[in-house]
């Protein structure tokens, strides 16, 4: 993969919480905590509650919390959906 | 004054009013079809995050999910209804009923069972009146609808879809709403949301090509069970939405007819009072003329 970085957009049922450039995305599945970088496999994973930390290009740390949603990984476009999130900080 | 006339200012009067209450409910609807739609807009990010992540398991994998496969015998269909909760919205809830009613003779036809679950007030009173019985009503915040109502009415949906159908589960779920096409044009539509019938968004792969290796976790099977609730929740939500944006829109353009029906009635009758009027003056003269004349006669 040429590009080095991720689409990351954040959205809850009723409007779109975060979206932007981001170098790594850690989010907790049902599995475990994951993190993805630019090049991940094409993924879906069910999310379980709690955080989600995006690192943006510029350094900038981002965290949302998601509650009960899924996580989508597909040509280094990251989609964390949920049925409720927010930012937090 | 004479009885005419009176009769004539009393009907002005009521146009009056009648118009002054048609007016500010267009003013209240025309001012709530923006939010409305900012809503509908606002919703399109997650609608779509999830219709993508749905058509990629459906096209990507080959599992046998009792959500995406055909049952081989349809018994028991499902309608849901997205009527409105108040009036005075023109043809708003009838359109929507009347597409209902319509999908339900296509379906009996193929015969299936139909069954009903109805969203909105108008929906509840057309079913109650004609003593047909609805599966589930919701009532109450068409016009401002939120995700929880969504939620539970995705719940409802697919808890009688994954029940048996000899224990009265459905096979199929229709919904029929009105979607917003723009301020003068409010469509209504029937969709079938289980099983899945369109997927779109993503093209379905071709012979050749070689599929994405999509990991999923846990696996195919529970992440399927996990997506399919939350992508019909939003495609209700959607339905929701779009058919609260119709109703404001459709509301607007009846109460706007009604105010300008007010300004013709006033004005007609304004013409007609005046005309009463005149007439009585001429009378009240010739009759006084005619007096005159039979005084002086009379001398």
């Amino acid at each position: 993969m040429a590009s080095s970085s991720l689409q990351v957009s954040v959205v809850s049922a009723d409007r779109e919480v975060f979206s932007g450039e981001a170098t790594m995305v850690v989010a907790k599945t049902v599995e475990g905590e994951i993190g993805i970088l630019p090049g991940h496999e094409p993924m879906l994973a069910i999310l379980a509650g709690g955080e989600v930390r995006v690192t943006g290009v510029d350094g900038v740390k981002v965290t949302a919390s998601a509650e009960g949603g899924f996580l989508s990984v597909e040509n280094n476009n990251v989609s964390i959906v949920a049925s409720a999130a927010e930012l937090i900080g | 004054m004479g009885a005419q006339l009176r009769v004539y200012r009393q009907k002005i009067r009521s146009a009056q009013t009648t118009k002054k209450i048609t007016r500010a409910m267009e003013l209240i609807s025309a001012s709530r079809i923006q939010k409305a739609q900012a809503r509908v807009a606002a919703a399109t990010p997650y609608a779509l995050a999830v219709t993508r992540a749905v058509s990629a398991v459906a096209t990507y994998t080959n599992v046998d999910h009792i959500l995406t496969t055909e049952p081989a015998k349809v018994e028991r269909a499902a309608i849901v209804i997205f009527a409105s909760d108040r009036g005075l919205a023109g043809a708003f809830s009838s359109n929507a009923l009347r597409e209902a009613e319509q999908l339900t003779e296509l379906l009996r036809e193929q015969g299936k069972d139909v069954v009903y679950f109805l969203v909105g007030r108008k929906a509840n009173a057309y079913f109650s009146f004609r003593n047909r019985a609805a599966e589930r009503v919701w009532m109450g915040g068409t016009d401002a609808p939120v995700f929880e109502t969504a939620k539970e009415i995705g719940e409802a949906i697919v808890e009688s879809f994954i029940r048996d159908a000899s224990e009265g589960g459905v096979d199929e779920i229709h919904i029929v709403y009105n979607r917003f096409v723009n301020m003068v044009t409010q469509v209504p539509e029937v969709v079938r949301v289980l099983p899945l019938e369109i997927v779109d968004g993503v093209e379905a792969p071709g012979e050749n090509d070689v599929l994405p290796l999509y990991e999923f976790e846990p696996d195919a099977d529970k992440v399927l069970d996990a997506l399919l609730p939350v992508y019909i929740e939003s495609r209700i939500y959607n339905a929701m939405l779009q058919s609260a944006a119709s109703e404001h829109a459709s509301r607007q353009r009846a109460m706007k007819s009604a105010s300008d029906n007010a300004d013709k009635l006033i004005r007609d009758y304004t013409r007609l009072a005046n005309n009463a009027r005149q007439s009585e003056i001429t009378q009240q003269i010739a009759e006084i003329v005619g007096g005159a004349d039979a005084l002086s006669s009379a001398k």
